[in-house]
């Protein structure tokens, strides 16, 4: 029995708004609510509901043979349950039906894979529990951002515990291979991969109702027919496109619905395909064999490189600022700024910078919210800029209280086994009070909150010990001087006390 | 193919824009094989007044003979008729500098730059009678010799244009450089327009330097637009000299308008940007450079704004002057109002500086890299200012691909479709 896998991408980016310069450091909000609220209200009301309803009434219709699979994006969960609930109401429905598999991906359809692999496992990890939550079932297959994958990637996904990775059959990489069979990665064969039949799929998702192509109009029948003039050996067609194909890239009125709805039938009578799952085709097949990709595809433009998100200077330098604060966001905790982490990697963002469509790419065009792709990246750089300077904030803030905690505490206990009472009384109150006003400030006023914390406690171990008070050259030369009386002090027991007042 | 054109200028009498362009469009005319017959009016003082030279093209000093073609030597013929018409001039400046030029009081040299725009709707009958005469004088012309068609550039020699045509009845072709509305916002000289307009109507086609031009040949001037063609202008790759020996003598980026300081210019957005830019970034200087009827308004405006120190007018330069302040800068700012086409982006360009250009330009339609913004939106101009700036990428993909762009648009590219008009006009 030869498969189709049929597989749609759900996924809407949360667009920035304008974003001027002057907003730098004064203004932390980026998205364009009107915008993504627009946008994934019309694509619900065009795609997702309608084509929804429809899988569901094919699942019914012929008693669970028909079989579809899903991977949604956190970004457009994030955007369904603020503007359109009902979507992910419909999807459940879908996933009850035990016919549907749902897709792990990153949580922000990020491009984390290339920049921090840290932060990639982190977002997979986190999609793969939400996909669980909302879903009710573990992802047992992985699809990243653009379909992007190479044998590092896809090793990184076999570790952990993936059965197989999707990306796509480009040419390039395959040679004389066939992409209608099932491979492995190249360095864990644990890891299956599928490859998207790219002629088979852009044939419904880009060519469908363009009237010059000589296979205008497309039917299912047409379709089950070309299917049936494959190699009798090749095992699988795997179809993955966005899920967006159905309905708002190709409008209803190309008849785009007729085609899903009639291609079950027309697939079981006229043809001895079935509709398979990733998760069934990992069960049921064997890999032909290896495949070696050292460096990354996609499924973008003619090249199935990565050019479209990483190709030019403005990209690149978009990129490496976002990614040089992995290190520092791995230390936050403000919700708020990990939020806007996640939504400013969407993949999409740098797509709008690309200058491909200037020699062609009518496809680049058409996704594009700016004029420019130079209109994208200043605009994106400002608001990386302000994200910049409010994630250094946080860090500057929790790293004071850090150095604040452990000197105050270091003091107290070197010198409560050496000194007088007298003085571990001083010290005391003088940490409780820095405990205070880290309690009470850390998290409204950090930086000012810092700066007070940094000061007491300079004085309260100055008078002490000037081992503790290395960091600043003030607080040395103030160490110094409490050192004479330190000496002193085994005669006249009262100077002690009063160097630490003093200071 | 052989056409008979009237310019008002050719090198190396050149005072604007024009007489560039059209060098440039018969030079690549001439590469397509195309005669061309051009004439322009000249003052020749003791001349008699239908009196016209022939003027081998061998015999043109230009300061650039090195870019002449045997082609163009071979095609081209150059005529300067009798006339006192002079370009870039209002009829009201006509008759100043007619009475000014016979009364010897003032040494012959025009420029546009300083030069004051004052409409106020009065007929200058001077520069009237110049345009007639110029008419007449191609009548004469037009008599002696043979050519497909007629290609006229700009209001002053659409009347020539059009007396040509009704004595051989070849089609014409007027070429649309700029209109009343570029030149003077919304308050048009009628006569001006009037002549426009007819000049349009009479022609066979149209030809604008952009598409926003021909939006306003066809929305403002009633023209229909099946006759309208654009055809953009282009740039002759001259290398210009090696500018590394300029030195900054501040620390400071500088962000550079060039041109004239008039409404049609938008020098008040750039002000007004430069305000919201120092206001988070003091270390950047702003220059403006040109002069116009708007300049003391400007000077006000940036003491009223209190940045003074950071904002500087250096009157009107020309040549090495304009090579030496592109040098230096670090940001072009073009915010025209109304542009019919704007060279001056692509020779900042060229000297590898990023440009921002207004939205209503002919030249946005052909540049990609370049930071495009509605003159009218400050906050956006503000931008990308700060955005080319601060951020290195935009450096560096101007820097990439900012100078290729502008040598590939070339004459050549636009006499070719220069001549498809010709075609299309004549039924070839």
């Amino acid at each position: 029995m030869r498969s189709v896998c049929l597989y749609f991408q759900v996924h809407q980016p949360y667009r920035l708004r304008t974003y001027r310069f002057f907003n730098i450091g004064n203004d932390h909000y980026y998205y364009d609510d009107y915008q993504n609220r627009h946008i994934i209200r019309r694509v619900a009301e065009k795609c997702y509901l309608p084509a929804n309803r429809m899988m569901l009434q094919l699942i019914n219709e012929f008693g669970k043979a028909f079989k579809v699979s899903y991977s949604i994006s956190g970004t457009a969960l994030d955007q369904f349950t603020q503007y359109v609930p009902e979507v992910i109401q419909s999807f459940r429905q879908l996933a009850a039906t035990g016919c549907v598999e749902f897709i792990s991906e990153t949580e922000y359809h990020s491009l984390a894979s290339l920049g921090s692999e840290k932060e990639f496992v982190r977002q997979v990890e986190s999609h793969n529990k939400r996909v669980e939550e909302l879903f009710g079932q573990k992802p047992q297959t992985f699809r990243n951002s653009e379909l992007i994958y190479s044998d590092s990637i896809g090793e990184t996904i076999a570790n952990l515990g993936f059965h197989t990775m999707l990306t796509e059959g480009a040419k390039h990489i395959l040679g004389w291979k066939s992409p209608n069979y099932i491979y492995c990665n190249n360095l864990n064969p644990k890891l299956r991969v599928l490859l998207r039949n790219f002629r088979l799929s852009d044939d419904v998702s880009f060519r469908f109702s363009e009237q010059k192509w000589s296979e205008w109009p497309l039917t299912a029948e047409k379709f089950v027919g070309w299917l049936n003039t494959m190699d009798p050996h090749e095992e699988v067609v795997n179809l993955f496109m966005d899920y967006e194909t159905i309905g708002e890239h190709q409008w209803k009125e190309t008849g785009i619905f007729d085609f899903f709805y009639h291609l079950p039938s027309a697939l079981f009578s006229k043809s001895n395909f079935n509709f398979a799952t990733p998760e069934e085709l990992y069960q049921r097949l064997q890999p032909m064999g290896a495949l070696s990709v050292p460096y990354a595809i996609s499924w973008a433009d003619e090249e199935r490189d990565l050019t479209a998100w990483k190709g030019n200077e403005l990209q690149t330098e978009a990129f490496s600022k976002l990614y040089s604060l992995s290190d520092a966001i791995e230390k936050c905790q403000d919700p708020v700024i990990l939020r806007d982490w996640g939504y400013l990697q969407s993949s999409n963002h740098f797509y709008y910078m690309s200058t491909k469509w200037f020699s062609a790419g009518e496809v680049h065009k058409h996704f594009n919210p700016y004029g420019s792709p130079y209109d994208a990246f200043i605009n994106y750089m400002n608001a990386v800029s302000d994200f910049t300077i409010r994630v250094e904030a946080a860090l500057a803030s929790s790293d004071a209280v850090k150095k604040e905690k452990k000197p105050a505490r270091k003091t107290v206990k070197k010198s409560s086994a050496v000194k007088p009472k007298a003085t571990r009384k001083a010290i005391k109150s003088a940490s409780a009070d820095v405990k205070k006003s880290v309690k009470k400030d850390v998290k409204v006023k950090a930086v000012k909150a810092s700066k007070k914390v940094v000061a007491e406690p300079v004085k309260a171990k100055a008078g002490i010990k000037a081992k503790v008070v290395k960091e600043s050259k003030k607080g040395q030369a103030k160490a110094e001087k409490p050192a004479k009386p330190k000496q002193a002090g085994k005669t006249k027991k009262v100077s002690k006390p009063r160097s630490a007042e003093q200071n | 193919m052989k056409v008979l054109m009237f310019g008002w200028e050719f090198p190396p009498h050149i005072t604007g824009g024009l007489g560039t362009a059209c060098f440039g469009l018969t030079k690549g005319l001439a590469k397509h094989g195309v005669e061309v017959i051009f004439i322009v009016p000249k003052s020749f003082g003791d001349e008699s007044q239908d009196g016209f030279r022939l003027i081998n093209a061998s015999d043109i000093e230009l300061d650039f003979t090195q870019t002449m073609t045997e082609e163009f030597r071979e095609k081209i013929s150059y005529m300067e008729v009798g006339s006192n018409l002079i370009p870039y001039l209002d009829p009201e400046e006509f008759e100043k500098w007619y009475s000014e030029e016979i009364t010897g009081k003032k040494p012959k040299t025009h420029s546009v730059f300083d030069r004051k725009y004052q409409f106020s709707g009065k007929y200058g009958a001077n520069l009237m009678e110049e345009v007639s005469r110029y008419a007449l004088v191609a009548l004469s012309v037009a008599k002696k010799f043979d050519y497909d068609v007629i290609h006229a550039h700009d209001w002053l020699t659409y009347a020539a244009g059009i007396a040509a045509k009704k004595i051989s009845g070849k089609p014409l072709v007027v070429h649309v450089h700029a209109t009343e509305f570029d030149r003077s916002g919304e308050n048009v000289n009628q006569v001006v327009y009037d002549i426009e307009r007819n000049g349009m109507e009479e022609a066979d086609r149209v030809i604008t330097v952009s598409n926003f031009t021909r939006q306003i040949v066809i929305e403002r001037y009633g023209i229909p637009s099946e006759k309208v063609f654009t055809v953009h202008n282009a740039v002759e790759p001259v290398d210009k000299p090696e500018m590394d020996d300029v030195t900054k003598h501040v620390r400071e980026k500088i962000v550079t308008f060039l041109g004239r300081v008039t409404y049609q210019k938008g020098p008040d957005y750039f002000v007004e940007a430069a305000h919201k830019v120092l206001k988070r970034d003091p270390n950047v200087r702003f220059v403006m450079a040109g002069s116009g009827d708007l300049l003391n308004r400007m000077i006000r405006r940036v003491a009223q704004l209190k940045m003074g120190t950071r904002f500087h007018f250096t009157g009107f330069l020309a040549g090495a002057e304009v090579d030496k302040m592109f040098a230096m800068s670090d940001v072009y700012v073009m915010p025209s109002v109304s542009e019919p086409f704007g060279i001056s982006p692509l020779e900042a360009m060229r000297t590898n500086v990023p440009v921002v250009i207004s939205k209503q330009s002919g030249v946005a339609e052909v540049l990609q890299h370049a930071l495009k913004v509605d003159f009218w939106d400050i906050d956006a101009l503000a931008d990308a200012i700060y955005g080319i700036l601060h951020y290195d990428g935009l450096r560096k993909m101007f820097a990439r691909y900012g100078k290729s762009e502008v040598d590939s648009l070339i004459w050549e590219n636009a006499a070719l479709k220069v001549l498809e008009v010709y075609n299309n006009a004549t039924g070839h």
